[in-house]
This record gives C-alpha cells, structure tokens and sequence, in this order.
C-alpha cells in the first residue's frame, strides 16, 4: 500500500471526472502518494470486533408526518397556489 | 416592585440587559399611582389596560429580537439568497442562490444585521484559508501569517474589527482552528444541534455549524438563535444534558492531547477547584487518518454535483486541494480498496468513538490545543499537503465522534500571535461547556481584543 502509480491517478481522476494535465499527474501522483502511505496506518489498529460507524446521531428513519394541506383559497372558481416563479429585480 | 430608572437612558438599557422587563415596568408605576393618587390627585384617568397591552408588546419586540443590531459575517459556504455565494471556489464565482440557509434566516429575524460574505478555504478543504481560489486570508495579527482555516474570514473579521459576530463551518477544526488563531471564542457543536440547510456540504457525516464570537456569553447567545429542528435537515435533534453545578466537574487530560500553553489554562481550572483527571485515549492519534479517509470519501460524493450542469462552471475549475480530495476519496471507495480504507476507517471511528464514550463516563470535559502549533506562516506548508492535513490533529476527534467543542483564547506567543485551547464534552453538553468557558474568563479576567492593523 501506499504508492500510487501513474496509471492508478488516472483511473482515480476518470471515476472523479477529473481531466489532469501531464504536470498535475506528476505532481498530484507524488502527494496522494504520501497521503495515502500515511493514512495506511490503520491498518495496526485491531478493529476484529468493531462495527463500522457512518454517523453520531442514532438517528434512524426520520419523517415528519404525511399530511395533505388542502388549500381553502379559491380565486374566481380557480384553486389558489403559492408563486413558483419570481420576477427577477 | 423593581427601583425605577429615572432616565430614558437607564430604562432602555434595563430593558435590553433584562434587568426588568417592561410589563415590571409598568406594574412599579402602577403601583404608585394606586398607592398615592387619592391622595395628591395627579392623574384623572389611568389606562391600566392599554399600558400592559404595550408593555407586552415591548417585551415581545425585544425577546424576538436577541440579536438586534448585531453586525454578521457569514462564511460565503453559506447560501444567502440574492446575495453571491462560492464556497471560496472559482466553480460558483457567479453563484447567486434562490434561497438562504436556515441559520442566516434565524439571525436575520433574530435581528442581526449581515454586513457581508467571508473568504475561505475552497470548499471548506483547508486549516490555513491559503485553499480559497479567491487568495488566502491575512491573519490582521500578523499579516505574514495565515488566518487559520477553512473559516479563514470570518475569523479575520472579528480580530479586524469589521463585525461583531461570525459563523463558521467546522468539518475537522474550520471554526476551531482560525477561532484559535485569531483570539476568539468559538464553538463547533454536538453534530446535529444545528441545522445545515442551505450550507454548501462538504463531508456530510462530519459537517457542523456554529458562531464564533468575543466572549463566551456572544458565543451561546448565537448559539441559542441558531440551533434546533427546521424541517429541512433530517439530522436535526432537539437535546442539551443542561448544566452540570460546578462543584462536581472534573476535567480530563490524555497525553495524546498535549501543547504548548495547556499546563497554564489547566492550572486555571485547577485554581476553580475542578478536579483534573488523566485519561488515556490510545486510537485518537489514528483520528486524523481516519479522517483523511471518510472526509474526502463523503468530497467526492458531495462535490459530483457540481458537474457544469446545474451549478457553476465545469469540474476544471476545482483548484488543486478540491481535486485531491475528490481523487483520494474515489480511491478509498474505489474497487480494491474499499475494504482496507473506507470500512477500515469507519470501524476504527468506531472504536474512537468507544474510547470517547468511555473518558466521558469518567469526566465532563477533556481539554486540548485546538492545533499543534500557534499561527503559521502563510506558504509555510502548502507545498506538502499532508503537513498542511496535520494541522487538525487535535480536532479530528470532536468531529468524528460527534461532541461539542468549545475554543478559548488565552494568551499570545511571544511574537503576540494569539494562542488557546479546546474543551471537548459528550454530546449535547454546551451549556456545561459554556460554563466552564465562563468560569475560566472570569477566573482569567479575559477581555475581548482584536488585532492593530
């Protein structure tokens, strides 16, 4: 692990959408490099028995609840809506 | 019944510092004029009812309006609706959004007055703001040095005296950190009290806004305006643990959060009677590679959407720290690597995140720097951007778990570059935190300062 090659940063930067210039895959292939070398050290932490974490909240399922809000304001026969489109100043 | 003022001055400034309220106002006068007016025949009508119906009227005025007149400077991450917006990024240069995010609405109605959009690591990708692509931030305390990042300007507002309040975002120190470097208060909350709506994202399961401010009093003031549910941010929660009374707080060390100045802040604490603790928390030195895994994974995830098409300019208009980070993060999520990068690091968030819990069933807060070294100077690390990434050592905990953090100032260096720490709690333990912050200012006689430019 750690080592990026060049053909690797090109891979990375097309699943990126990213178009890289010869100058930025040399200079991009040295500092992703070291970056990738340096957060491979977790590698010595023993997590056999964690589960993985995606979030602190505990949060699950969050919903307000569905309620239909019927709109009583009528215009000449004609239901009345909120503005959607707005004159630009 | 409350010793009435005998000036307009001294009523207006009762009212506002709610040393009385104007229904007690009225209720004193009153009170005199059922006591003595029999007596010296002063008044032919008393309108008791439409005296209480202002009265209430003015009390209402005035809780509705907590920050009235208050200047804000809000980081340009936040959209602020007609007014330009562009994450610091060439890509939204011309970015005017249709809507403001929930918390530049709440300090508006709350009566805060925007005074304008500040610099900012690109993106929110940066500790020093030397990432913005609109130029880095000077620090006004030494202009040779950086602001700190990513809220780079707002910080800089603040010690330059150009508003009174700001708000920041703070993904892995980005309110901390340029808090720190500039001699303020600032306040990364539990992930979750505030509402993100209308922030531009950067790691979603990271992000939390909060205020930065002068005192700890300005700093919760914001906070109590801008926090709770909106409707619009399903990660919300509506909780705080309340304060915990003084005399039982107990503040824990760990080695792996030691710098420059602690000893003296912890001394302070000391000298309140609060009991210091050592703790041990082994996994927090892996919390910034963690960190530098699942933050540009949730980068390469959020920034997609900037695709040309529906915001902003094409992908070729990312700077450089955006690229890396929206590359590093399809790697880690990339077929091959997921397994020992991504999951790895959320399993060792995890058992950070147990650590963390675990020093909180022994204290009520852990001290720390907000940064290993005191303001750098600006181009000093951005050559080696991992270098630049160990900035946030210290701040990556907070964020990865979840729990509040409060930034105190306290004292400069020897070059007068200001100096700090961080007082990290469990989840939804500000009120404790703030007053702590507040004993410590007390104990300190802490006085807000801003930089001579």
């Amino acid at each position: 692990m750690g080592n990026l090659s060049k053909d690797d940063v090109l891979h990375v930067a097309k699943l990126s959408k990213l178009t890289l210039t010869p100058k930025e895959i040399t200079k991009f292939q040295v500092q992703l490099s070291k970056v990738v070398d340096y957060i491979g050290n977790l590698s010595e932490v023993d997590t056999s028995n964690c589960q993985p974490t995606s979030q602190t909240t505990g949060l699950e399922n969050v919903f307000r609840p569905d309620e239909v809000k019927i709109s009583n304001l009528t215009h000449d026969d004609y239901f009345v809506i909120y503005k959607i489109l707005n004159k630009e100043k | 019944m409350i010793d009435l003022p005998l000036t307009i001055k001294e009523t207006q400034e009762g009212l506002m510092n709610k040393k009385f309220s104007a229904v007690e106002l009225v209720d004193s006068y009153l009170a005199r004029i059922n006591k003595y007016n029999k007596d010296l025949n002063i008044f032919l009508t008393v309108t008791e009812e439409e005296a209480y119906k202002k009265a209430k009227w003015a009390d209402k005025i005035l809780s509705n309006y907590p920050l009235l007149g208050v200047t804000v400077a809000h980081k340009d991450l936040f959209l602020t609706k007609g007014v330009r917006t562009t994450a610091g990024s060439k890509v939204l240069e011309s970015y005017v959004p249709t809507y403001s995010a929930t918390i530049v609405d709440r300090l508006e109605k709350a009566g805060a007055i925007m005074i304008g959009k500040t610099n900012c690591d690109a993106w929110a990708h940066g500790s020093s703001g030397e990432n913005s692509d609109f130029g880095a931030t000077k620090n006004p305390w030494n202009k040779n040095y950086v602001a700190g990042g990513s809220s780079s300007g707002s910080a800089a507002a603040l010690s330059a005296n150009m508003a009174l309040i700001s708000t920041g975002t703070d993904t892995c120190g980005s309110i901390r950190v340029p808090a720190n470097f500039n001699y303020l208060v600032s306040l990364k909350p539990t992930y979750g009290v505030i509402s993100r709506y209308g922030v531009i994202a950067m790691a979603s399961s990271l992000d939390c806004v909060g205020p930065l401010g002068h005192s700890v009093d300005d700093v919760k003031q914001i906070f109590d305006v801008i926090k709770g549910k909106d409707g619009f941010d399903s990660t919300v929660i509506e909780k705080t643990n309340g304060e915990k009374p003084n005399s039982k707080l107990k503040i824990g060390i760990a080695k792996e959060f030691f710098g420059e100045g602690l000893d003296k802040a912890i001394n302070v604490f000391k000298k309140l009677g609060i009991e210091i603790k050592e703790v041990n928390m082994p996994t927090t030195k892996y919390a910034i590679s963690v960190y530098y895994i699942i933050q540009p994974a949730e980068v390469s995830s959020n920034l997609a959407r900037f695709d040309g098409i529906r915001y902003g300019s094409t992908r070729q208009n990312f700077g450089d720290e955006a690229k890396r980070r929206i590359m590093l993060g399809s790697y880690v999520l990339s077929s091959g690597y997921y397994d020992a990068y991504y999951l790895k690091a959320m399993k060792v968030r995890t058992k950070i995140k147990e650590e963390v819990d675990d020093v909180f069933s022994q204290v009520d807060a852990l001290i720390a720097p907000v940064s290993p070294t005191p303001p750098f100077k600006i181009g000093e690390k951005t050559k080696d951007p991992l270098k630049m990434y160990l900035t946030d050592i210290f701040a990556a905990t907070a964020n990865l778990t979840g729990i509040p953090s409060l930034a105190l100032p306290f004292g400069f260096t020897k070059d007068n570059l200001p100096l700090g720490f961080q007082l990290m709690g469990p989840r939804f333990s500000e009120e404790t935190l703030f007053s702590l912050g507040k004993m410590f200012e007390k104990e300190t006689g802490y006085k807000p300062k801003i930089a001579n430019i």
